[in-house]
């Protein structure tokens, strides 16, 4: 238990980076999964396959084939960084976002197509209907799979320790080594500081859902 | 035993066992390695851990899978360098051929447990003797010891010692004692990797500018790439005492390993086992370190 207490800068150091590198890929994330699933139900075939192939490439790969990519194989292309949170950022955002399009386009099919056409018939455009009528309702009944994907956001970001990054889970190896004595206390500490951030997030979710959420 | 195997079963065998020769030469690691003599029918005291495990004819060791030069898991399943070959030559000590060794993975975090549990009967895996280690393990030997030093880009000569990286980018292995070591004394900024050899991208890509860790680890990548690395300087900064990790308070197997271990170094086998591996890379071979008896 002392071990916690006497390394409690080193867990908080792990803490902020994983929250930060959470929280910036989250809203990359969430913003480049919505565009990819607008994309998606587009009218241009070019965004629908284009978004369909990057889903089924990204989601169907292990997360660290991604951070392979953004850590290793950029820099050797000449993209080379000092902070290699940028790559855990790049690697993450790419990776959690194909499921986010995925959820986001579950959700716009749950809304009635007859929404669509009525807007449609007074004039819409597609970029009107999409951002007025249907993603509104669709985001709505999406949010506790988005939450689901964002918890899993942050665990994902773990892998980030093997890649360069000196997050929760990296420290959790450090304090490890260095605490042969304490291991499972160590551990104890860093699944402890997960639950801080994922455990908000649940609750979050579930008022989010009780605010918003509409039931179909 | 290649006569029972079918035919294509046997260039399967072939086909990897050219592929873990390749690669075990890209390692730098030898696997011409003749297993040292196994006693026959040694004596024990009654009730001694050398007894039981004499008696139940074989033996678990712990080491590492991914530590070039000292112990390294190849295609073939078996893992090699100087910790194996130390293992190999207590387990012969103990009358236990190579062939009846379990070899067990053992990491820097599960090192003590595995002790503790009784999965491992002993664990030889560059494992550094420290006191907080000390008061969960016992710890035969040193066998060997080893030093922190810094690899650099074979162009850089703005970084000769330890005090130069102060501020700068360093990689290391997460969680290793030589990346707390550059970090707290000398102030670099630590660049965590999962194996060493995955510091060697972001240093040829100046992302880094330098690897630390043990010289000999470091030796080995400079004799596979010369001409893109060297040391920063032939100095270590640090002296890590390589130990044979025991369960604790089992001073007379303790004693018995501390025994051998100066034994292989009268009869030879301690010079041999180097040679074998790790002095394929670092010419001179150490001398064995004075035994701490504590």
């Amino acid at each position: 238990m002392d071990v916690i207490i006497e390394n409690l800068p080193q867990y908080w150091d792990g803490f902020l980076r994983t929250l930060f590198l959470s929280l910036i890929s989250g809203i990359i994330a969430l913003v480049f999964g919505t565009i990819l699933a607008a994309a998606r139900v587009s009218p241009v075939a070019a965004l629908r396959g284009f978004s369909m192939t990057y889903v089924e490439i990204v989601r169907n790969t292990p997360l660290t084939i991604a951070f392979f990519f953004a850590a290793v194989v950029l820099p050797r292309l000449g993209v080379t960084f000092q902070q290699f949170e940028v790559a855990a950022i790049i690697a993450l955002s790419a990776y959690t976002s194909a499921f986010i399009a995925e959820a986001v386009r579950s959700g716009v099919n749950s809304v009635p197509v007859g929404q669509a056409e009525a807007a449609r018939s007074i004039g819409m455009q597609f970029t009107q209907v999409l951002s007025l009528i249907i993603l509104p309702q669709a985001l709505r009944t999406v949010i506790p799979p988005l939450i689901n994907i964002l918890i899993a956001l942050v665990k994902n970001s773990s892998v980030a320790g093997a890649f360069y990054v000196l997050e929760l889970f990296g420290q959790g190896k450090q304090l490890a080594n260095a605490n042969g004595d304490a291991v499972m206390w160590v551990l104890v500490g860093i699944a402890f500081f997960y639950l801080l951030i994922t455990i908000p997030l649940g609750y979050l979710a579930s008022v989010v859902e009780r605010k918003v959420a509409i039931a179909r | 035993m290649m006569a029972f195997l079918t035919r294509r079963k046997s260039l399967l065998v072939a086909a990897s066992a050219a592929l873990a020769l390749s690669l075990s030469a890209c390692g730098g690691s030898s696997s011409t390695t003749t297993n040292p003599p196994v006693a026959e029918k040694p004596s024990f005291p009654a009730d001694s851990t050398m007894a039981k495990l004499a008696s139940a004819g074989k033996i678990t060791i712990g080491t590492k899978f991914d530590q070039p030069l000292f112990g390294q898991k190849g295609l073939d399943g078996k893992p090699v360098g100087f910790d194996v070959e130390i293992g190999k030559l207590m387990a012969a000590k103990l009358g236990i051929p190579a062939d009846k060794i379990e070899w067990v993975e053992t990491v820097s975090a599960n090192r003590e447990q595995f002790l503790k549990q009784g999965k491992v009967d002993m664990i030889v895996a560059t494992y550094t003797i420290n006191d907080k280690r000390k008061a969960e393990v016992d710890f035969a030997g040193p066998y060997y010891e080893a030093g922190q030093a810094l690899m650099v880009n074979k162009d850089n000569n703005s970084i000769t010692k330890p005090e130069d990286v102060k501020g700068k980018n360093v990689c290391s292995v997460t969680g290793s004692t030589p990346a707390s070591t550059i970090v707290e004394k000398y102030g670099a900024v630590l660049v965590p990797a999962a194996t060493y050899s995955a510091c060697l991208e972001p240093l040829r890509n100046h992302q880094v500018e330098a690897v630390t860790t043990d010289n000999v680890i470091l030796a080995g990548f400079v004799s596979k790439e010369p001409d893109a690395f060297k040391l920063a300087s032939d100095q270590t900064f640090t002296k890590e005492p390589y130990g044979i990790g025991l369960k604790k308070d089992d001073t007379a197997f303790r004693t018995w390993v501390n025994d051998q271990l100066e034994a292989s170094d009268k009869d030879g086998s301690y010079k041999k086992a180097w040679e074998d591996t790790a002095g394929t890379v670092i010419k001179t071979t150490p001398a064995l370190p004075t035994i701490d008896r504590y």
